[in-house]
C-alpha cells in the first residue's frame, strides 16, 4: 500500500486530529479546565479553516476512489466556514445549565459529520459516497436528538434516523442496479460505459430520490419541518445549511461526472423537481407560525433554487451553484443565529416572539433584516447575485419557461420573508415580549461575520471568478 | 441453474414488502425491521449482479460487505434513539411521536 496517497488527505487528516485532540481535552479537562474547553475547540476549528485556505495538491488516491482538485477543496473551505459559524453562535446553549456536561459530545459529533461530508465531496466512486453519507447521517441524528430534557427532540431524533435510513436503503437500490447495468462503481470509468437504456434510467431515479431526500426536495420534503422544529437550533442550523450543502456538491459532481451523457434525462427530472419545490416550499411557508418550521420551509425552496443551477449542465452552473451555497451559508446562518439569541433569551420560537424586536433589540433586528433580504434576493445583499448568477447559468442552457417560473416564485417568497420585517418593526410587542439583552461574545462575532459575508460577498466580484477558474474535473 | 431473473425478482419483493412495512407498521422497532428487509434486498442485488454479469471482479461483493457493516451501526444507532424516544414518550408507537404538526 502506497501511504503517500494520505498526503492528498490533508484536509481529512486535519479533522481527524482535531477530533482526537478534542476527545483527549473533553475526557481530562474537568473542573476548572472545564470553561477552556469551548474556547479552545473554536480556536482549533479556526486553525484548520484558516488552513484549508492553502495551497493543496491535486490528484486521485486509493486507486482513484477519492479525488481532490482545488473545486473540492472550496467546498470543503464552505461547509467548514458554516460549521464555524454554527460553533460560534452555540456557546450559550452549549453553557446552559442542561447541556453544560455534554459539550465535548457535540464538538466531537458535529466534527464527524463534518468529515463524512469531506467524504461525500472528495467521492469519486459510488461506495465512498455512500460511506460518506452514512457517517454524516447516522450521528447527524445522535445530534437531532441531542436535547435529552425535550420530548420535541427525542421525536425529531427519531424521524430523522428512520428517515434517512430509508432513504440511503432507497439510493442503494438504485446503486444496484447501476451496478447491474455498468458493472463498475467509479466514477470515471462509469461515464465511459454510461448508456440511455431503462436499467440505467431506474438506477438514477432512485439514486435522485435517494439524495432528495438529504437535499429535502418536495416529494421527499416531508421529514425537514418535524426535525428542525425539534432539533436544538444549532444542529437545526447546521442541517439546514452545512447537510444542504453538501449533499448539493455530491449530487453535482454525481450528475456531471457519470450521468453527462444523458443529460436530456435528468434534465428533465431535476426541471420537474425544481419547479414543485420552490412553488409547494413557498406556499407552505406562508403559514407557518414557528420560525424554526418557518425556515425549514425557506430552506426547502432554497434547495429548488439550487437545482436551478444544476440543471445548466456546464462550467458556469457548477460555479453559481457553490457561489449559490456561499451565499447561502452566510444569509441562512445569520438569520439562526438571530434565532438562537432570541431562544436562548426568552425560550420562544414562534414567530410572534419576534413582534417589535425593534424597539428592543435594534442590532439584532438588523442582522435579521439583512439575512431575510439576501434570502429574497433584494439588491446588494449577496442573495440577489446568488440569483442572478443561478438564473443567467439557467438561461445559457435555454431554460427560460424555468427561470420564468422561478422568478414569479421570487415574488412570493418576498411576501412571506417581509412577513418577519413586519413583525419586527410595525407589529406591537406581546405583553411577555423579549426584553433588551446582550448576546455573547462569541455570538456577536459570528453575526459580524455573516454580515460581513452578505454584505461584501456580492460586491467583491472576485470571488465569482475565483470560483470561476478552478477546475473541477481530473 | 437457478438465473439471475430470479435472485432480482425475490430482492425487488423484499424491497417492496419493506417499503410497505415501513410505512404501515406502527411499532417503531417493527419499522426498523422492515427497513432492514429494505437493506437486504439491496445487497442482494449486489452480490447477484456481481456473481451472474460480472464473475471476474468482486466490486459488488464489497459493496455488500460494506453496506452490512454500515447497516449494523445504523441499527445500532436506530435502537440507541428508540430507547431515548421510549424514555421520553412512554412508548415506542410512532403515532405516539406526533407532538410536532402544522
Amino acid at each position: 500500500m502506497n501511504f503517500s496517497n494520505f498526503l492528498l488527505m490533508g484536509q481529512e487528516t486535519g479533522l481527524i486530529v482535531v477530533v482526537i485532540i478534542l476527545f483527549f481535552c473533553d475526557i481530562f479537562s474537568t473542573g476548572k479546565t472545564a470553561k477552556w474547553f469551548y474556547p479552545l475547540s473554536i480556536i482549533l476549528f479556526s486553525i484548520l479553516t484558516l488552513w484549508g485556505f492553502c495551497p493543496k495538491p491535486e490528484g486521485e488516491a486509493f486507486g482513484g476512489i477519492f479525488v481532490t482538485s482545488d473545486m473540492t477543496v472550496l467546498m470543503k473551505n464552505i461547509l467548514n466556514i458554516a460549521t464555524l459559524l454554527v460553533f460560534l453562535q452555540s456557546y450559550r446553549w452549549l453553557n446552559s445549565k442542561e447541556q453544560s456536561e455534554e459539550k465535548g459530545e457535540f464538538f466531537i459529533i458535529t466534527l464527524i459529520t463534518l468529515l463524512g461530508m469531506y467524504l461525500m465531496v472528495s467521492a469519486n466512486n459510488f461506495m465512498m459516497l455512500y460511506i460518506g453519507m452514512e457517517t454524516a447521517s447516522l450521528p447527524l441524528a445522535c445530534l437531532a436528538a441531542f436535547n435529552k430534557h425535550q420530548e420535541k427532540s427525542a421525536e425529531a431524533g427519531v424521524k430523522f434516523i428512520l428517515i434517512s435510513a430509508l432513504a440511503s436503503a432507497v439510493m442503494l437500490f438504485g446503486l444496484s442496479f447501476l451496478y447491474g447495468a455498468m458493472g463498475t462503481l467509479y466514477f470515471n470509468d462509469m461515464s465511459l460505459t454510461v448508456l440511455n437504456n431503462p436499467v440505467t434510467i431506474f438506477g438514477l431515479v432512485f439514486f435522485l430520490g435517494g439524495l432528495g431526500f438529504k437535499l429535502s426536495l418536495v416529494p421527499f420534503h416531508l421529514w425537514t419541518a418535524d426535525v428542525y422544529e425539534g432539533a436544538p437550533t444549532s444542529v437545526t442550523a447546521y442541517l439546514s445549511v452545512v447537510s444542504k450543502g453538501a449533499a448539493t456538491f455530491a449530487l453535482i459532481f454525481a450528475l456531471f461526472k457519470v450521468f453527462g451523457s444523458m443529460d436530456i434525462v435528468w434534465q428533465n427530472i431535476i426541471w420537474w423537481l425544481s419547479v414543485i419545490t420552490i412553488t409547494l416550499g413557498n406556499l407552505f411557508a406562508i403559514r407557518q407560525k414557528d420560525i424554526k418550521r418557518f425556515f425549514a420551509f425557506s430552506s426547502i425552496s432554497q434547495a429548488g433554487y439550487i437545482l436551478v443551477g444544476i440543471i445548466a449542465y456546464n462550467a458556469q452552473g457548477m460555479t453559481a451553484t457553490v457561489y449559490y451555497i456561499l451565499a447561502y451559508v452566510f444569509s441562512n446562518l445569520a438569520a439562526f443565529a438571530v434565532i438562537s439569541a432570541v431562544e436562548n433569551q426568552s425560550g420562544k420560537t414562534s414567530i410572534a416572539a419576534f413582534n417589535g424586536l425593534y424597539k428592543s433589540n435594534p442590532k439584532l433586528t438588523l442582522v435579521m433584516m439583512l439575512s431575510v433580504f439576501s434570502l429574497g434576493g433584494i439588491p446588494v445583499c449577496v442573495g440577489f447575485f446568488s440569483k442572478l448568477f443561478i438564473f443567467l447559468a439557467a438561461a445559457s442552457a435555454g431554460q427560460y419557461v424555468l427561470i420564468f417560473i422561478v422568478v414569479l416564485n421570487t415574488v412570493i417568497s418576498l411576501y412571506y420573508y417581509l412577513l418577519i420585517i413586519l413583525a419586527m418593526f410595525i407589529k406591537e410587542p406581546e405583553e411577555s415580549a423579549v426584553a433588551t439583552f446582550k448576546s455573547d461574545i462569541y455570538n456577536r462575532i459570528g453575526m459580524l461575520i455573516c454580515v460581513v459575508g452578505i454584505l461584501a460577498v456580492g460586491l467583491v466580484s472576485g470571488i465569482y471568478s475565483y470560483i470561476n477558474s478552478l477546475n473541477w474535473v481530473i | 441453474m437457478i438465473k439471475l431473473e430470479f435472485y432480482l425478482v425475490i430482492s425487488t419483493l423484499m424491497f417492496f414488502i419493506g417499503i410497505f412495512g415501513f410505512i404501515t407498521r406502527k411499532s417503531m422497532i417493527a419499522v426498523l425491521i422492515s427497513l432492514e428487509l429494505v437493506l437486504n434486498a439491496v445487497e442482494i442485488n449486489f452480490a447477484a449482479f456481481n456473481r451472474f454479469l460480472f464473475p471476474h471482479q468482486l466490486e459488488g461483493m464489497f459493496f455488500a460487505l460494506f453496506g452490512i457493516a454500515i447497516t449494523a451501526a445504523e441499527t445500532a444507532v436506530a435502537l440507541a434513539i428508540i430507547i431515548n424516544a421510549y424514555r421520553k414518550l412512554g412508548n415506542i408507537n410512532i403515532n405516539d411521536a406526533s407532538k410536532m404538526r402544522g
